[in-house]
């Protein structure tokens, strides 16, 4: 753990490959090019490890440890596209049964190991979170030495340092501070930073490129934690309502103090009769939808009240909910998202008697709360029996409702009148009435239907959404500041009577030498030679 | 310089630990839209089908067995008579059994409960405001709520009539 003094005088922590001041390689067994990565710093992870905390922290600190977690997360994210999502599978079916009758053993294993609901897994948001510790810990452990290592470096840079430069090249010169102050100038222009420590200079430009990843990876972890909010009570609200046209309900997510009423629910069409529209509704073939609008009232609960007891309400607001106008309110939005046309709300029957055809008046039902007993006077009244508000036959071919919506409403009804104290019993649905025993003598004549359309707003409340942008914002920052701009560094060190011409960049070697080429050409400097270049024109 | 390095790397992991931990503990342990056992069971009020108001305060004292159900529903309509049987036995050691229906229409539950002859409390929940409170998506669902208010047992699924029993044997009150 000893700390590591150069021969500059410059003292180095411990792990550190190239002295941060004068560029002195500490380990000089091999003349190959000096490995510039990180600008050859002591990266901490990998020199103290002696606590559980250096454990942790010396694993999450590896940047293959990184890219594992990258490429897992990438695996288990394209393996949960494989089935459909649970929240894709038929409404009514159980994900406990669905994946493996449809999708036999491999869909079982997939719904045990949590691929179904695949975001809300344990094990992915484990791997999301490993992902984000890693950013953080990986970033930490570079840019603080890095960035100390920038600081510190010299200009004036040891020899070895230079000669292991990829670009490297040794010129004679007849005045070499003339040379210099020429370069010097030349490269001012080309918008370079000039620094000079006894007649050597470095012209260094674009350093903060080298911070691109670490801004990019600030955005991320920003973003991160954006999403993480979405967990704490609060911050996001995803719920989903149905509400009936006249009908008040609350409006989930706000924790019962907003309730909204449905005044009236609109689908409107493109007039087929419009001159402007006939070319395309034609190519449609079908009828084109123009909007969908919910007419909505919002109520306020004002009393303390608890749970359950008939509310006390004020308005507070109304507003035309359509597709992309949401009803904004205290952070929560409702958003138009569904809907249901044409439910049955009320079915009305006229008392007939078979056999003379004369009516004895009508009855007006109605699906959500049939009454039990309609008294028509005189004697003749109608008994709801049954209710079926969603009839089907269940397995043993009695009659049964699915649901609790009337999606199919039959009724059984018993029919007094004045002659029949006992009553007839008879069964009407939609398109069917039947005598049970077939000795009736009145029926209830279907004559009119009610229909009522039912809407399904998205409620949405989410305060993490411009954290999230903040955080998508930086990431492209530091995209953009890593990607578009380039570190490059040109040493000229006067060696004996030799300019020796050194250049490093982080990428874009071309670019670079294109600038050397602007020296060379306009001064005595010969151009130095880029090794790898070399090395490729050999093979 | 170590004993720095040490605390540094300390309070960023603990940070990292304490926020991660919070944030799995919130959406795995802790589900705040679902009633679990432990908690107070929240307070409501429904009407009966008199429209008499029944509120869960009032009663405190007495072992509370919640039940969710619908007629729809067919393992609910199974145990219902268990429920009523275990009532009837348990009624005068302090049991109430109290059976919040899922917003049907009054009249099929009207019927259901002549046809069974149920003498327990049956509460309306219109626009499934209690049901949402407890968090039930699935029916039956039932809670049990000792004689201090305490949730004690939270089951969601049909029960067999012993279950039924053993669950009310739990809640009786101790006095």
């Amino acid at each position: 753990m000893e700390k590591a003094k150069c021969e500059c005088g410059h003292v180095n922590p411990y792990g550190t490959v190239i002295c941060e001041s004068c560029g002195k390689p500490f380990f000089e067994e091999e003349k190959a090019l000096l490995n510039m990565r990180y600008e050859g710093v002591a990266r901490r992870s990998q020199t103290y490890n002696k606590t559980m905390i250096d454990k942790v922290w010396n694993f999450f600190s590896s940047v293959k440890v990184g890219i594992w977690l990258i490429v897992v997360t990438l695996l288990a994210s394209s393996i949960g596209t494989i089935f459909p999502q649970e929240m894709y599978i038929p409404p009514t079916a159980n994900p406990t049964f669905f994946y493996e009758a449809e999708y036999g053993a491999i869909g079982k294993i997939y719904y045990l190991l949590g691929f179904h609901d695949l975001y809300n897994s344990w094990w992915y948001m484990l791997l999301i979170a490993a992902l984000g510790v890693s950013l953080i810990i990986c970033s930490l452990d570079r840019v603080v030495p890095l960035h100390r290592a920038l600081k510190t470096q010299r200009v004036t840079r040891h020899e070895s340092f230079l000669q292991r430069q990829r670009v490297h090249g040794v010129s004679n010169v007849d005045d070499s501070d003339e040379t210099i102050e020429q370069a010097q100038q030349i490269l001012k222009e080309k918008k370079y930073n000039l620094f000079e420590e006894n007649g050597n200079i470095v012209a260094e430009k674009g350093r903060f490129s080298r911070w691109g990843p670490y801004v990019n990876h600030i955005g991320l972890i920003i973003f991160l934690i954006g999403c993480m909010l979405r967990f704490f009570p609060g911050m996001y609200v995803d719920e989903n309502i149905w509400v009936r046209e006249g009908e008040t309900v609350v409006i989930s997510g706000t924790d019962g103090e907003f309730f909204l009423r449905n005044d009236q629910f609109i689908v409107d069409f493109y007039d087929d009769t419009d001159e402007r529209f006939q070319d395309a509704l034609v190519r449609a073939g079908s009828p084109i939808v123009r909007k969908y609008q919910t007419s909505a009232t919002l109520f306020q609960r004002i009393d303390d009240g608890v749970v359950g007891r008939e509310p006390e309400l004020v308005e507070v607001a109304r507003h035309d909910i359509r597709v992309n106008d949401p009803f904004k309110f205290e952070g929560y939005a409702l958003y138009q998202y569904a809907f249901k046309q044409n439910e049955i709300s009320e079915m009305s029957f006229e008392l007939e008697e078979n056999e003379t055809g004369e009516r004895f008046g009508r009855i007006d039902v109605s699906t959500y709360d049939p009454e039990t007993i309609y008294d028509l006077g005189n004697g003749y009244k109608v008994e709801v029996i049954e209710y079926f508000p969603d009839f089907y036959f269940d397995d043993d071919r009695t009659p049964a409702s699915q649901s609790r919506i009337p999606n199919n409403p039959a009724f059984i009804f018993k029919i007094f009148t004045p002659e029949i104290e006992e009553g007839e019993i008879s069964f009407v649905g939609i398109q069917t009435n039947q005598d049970i025993n077939g000795e009736n003598t009145h029926r209830l004549r279907f004559v009119d239907i009610e229909m009522n359309h039912v809407t399904n707003l998205v409620v949405r409340k989410d305060y993490t959404l411009g954290i999230l942008m903040v955080g998508g914002v930086i990431f492209m920052v530091g995209l953009v500041q890593g990607m578009y701009w380039t570190h490059r560094r040109i040493w000229l060190q006067k060696v004996n009577d030799e300019i020796w011409v050194s250049a490093h960049t982080n990428k874009n070697w071309y670019g670079l030498k294109k600038d050397i080429e602007a020296v060379v050409s306009k001064t005595e400097l010969t151009m130095p030679i880029d090794s790898v270049e070399e090395e490729e024109k050999k093979s | 310089m170590k004993n720095r390095r040490f605390l540094t790397r300390l309070v960023v992991l603990l940070s990292i630990t304490v926020a991660l931990g919070y944030t799995f503990y919130t959406t795995f342990a802790d589900q705040k839209d679902i009633v679990s056992v432990g908690e107070v069971a929240p307070n409501f009020v429904l009407k009966d089908m008199e429209g008499n108001e029944v509120e869960l305060h009032d009663l405190r004292g007495k072992g509370v067995f919640l039940n969710f159900w619908a007629t729809v529903c067919p393992p609910c309509v199974y145990e219902m008579p268990y429920m009523e049987n275990n009532f009837q036995k348990y009624k005068d050691q302090g049991i109430e059994v109290i059976a919040v229906n899922f917003d049907e229409q009054p009249i099929r539950i009207e019927r259901f409960v002549e046809r069974l002859n149920l003498t327990f409390p049956i509460l309306l929940d219109p626009g499934l405001q209690v049901s949402q409170l407890y968090g039930v998506r699935e029916l039956p669902a039932t809670f049990l709520i000792d004689e201090d208010g305490i949730v004690i047992e939270r089951r969601v699924g049909a029960l067999s009539e012993q279950m039924v029993e053993d669950y009310v044997q739990r809640i009786v009150p101790s006095q």
